[in-house]
């Protein structure tokens, strides 16, 4: 049996990708979609780590450094705005969430 | 090398069902839970890939720090409505259409790229990632710290209270 290569962690990369992506278009919660996205978000990080491994490039350890902060930016004001919503709507229900449709 | 081919398949397991269980499960607080376990899976994928120092970076920011402030959101919204936090999900079958299709698009693709290049030898990075991040990439690296500073300022505004 081989050790797994770079398909394989690709592969697994995609799959945790689009069950993020499902999440996304599937919740009602805002802060459940906010949920898919730290999927998704983890999923491009395995994808730049095993390039990193594979290829033998320092570059995609980095830029997963870079990813992961910008997700906890991300994440501090996604919740911000979400807490926000909730003080004057009551709700976090995004189908609720259409004032600023036109 | 037996090991190493164990290991992978039994945290890809645990990665795909607590990923799963993120998006299917009604209750909001073991979605959070359930989102620290796949971040924790991650952290040990990076592990199998000889990251280590992203290992402990995921574990510390995402599984510490990212699932704390969710469970303080969580907590929070509970008490601002009084009536705890399930969900229900819309539209199952269209997003679960729609996600199968980006996969089997995304897959194929892999599938087709024949990526067979062999892992060259391992070797600890840290010290070239720290080499990095203030040689070629210190722009970068400054850039992401004015970027956390709007984001909290950001985030202390919107959350403030009126007076």
């Amino acid at each position: 049996m081989a050790a797994p290569g770079l398909s394989a962690y690709l592969i697994l990369a995609a799959l945790v990708f689009t069950i993020g992506l499902f999440g996304v278009l599937t919740r009602r919660n805002a802060i459940g979609i906010l949920l898919g996205i730290e999927l998704m978000l983890n999923a491009v990080n395995i994808n730049l780590v095993a390039f990193a491994r594979f290829e033998a490039d320092l570059a995609g350890l980095v830029f997963t450094l870079f990813v992961i902060a910008i997700t906890v930016a991300e994440v501090g004001v996604g919740l911000a705005i979400v807490i926000a919503i909730f003080r004057v709507r009551r709700t976090v229900d995004a189908d609720h969430l259409n004032l600023l449709r036109g | 090398m037996i090991f190493a081919t164990v290991m992978f398949w039994a945290v890809a397991l645990a990665l795909v069902a607590s990923s799963l269980a993120v998006v299917l499960t009604p209750n909001l607080f073991h979605a959070v839970l359930y989102l620290a376990a796949a971040l924790v899976a991650t952290a040990v994928v990076f592990l199998l890939l000889d990251a280590a120092f992203l290992f402990a970076v995921q574990l510390l920011l995402y599984a510490g720090g990212i699932v704390t402030v969710m469970v303080f959101a969580i907590m929070l919204t509970e008490r601002l409505t009084g009536q705890r936090l399930t969900q229900t999900n819309r539209h199952v079958v269209n997003g679960a259409v729609m996600s199968f299709a980006v996969f089997v698009g995304v897959a194929g693709f892999i599938m087709r790229s024949n990526a067979t290049a062999a892992a060259p030898a391992s070797a600890d990075r840290t010290l070239d990632i720290a080499r990095a991040i203030v040689g070629p990439f210190a722009v970068t690296f400054e850039l992401l710290g004015v970027l956390l500073v709007a984001a909290l300022l950001g985030a202390v505004y919107f959350a403030r209270t009126e007076d």
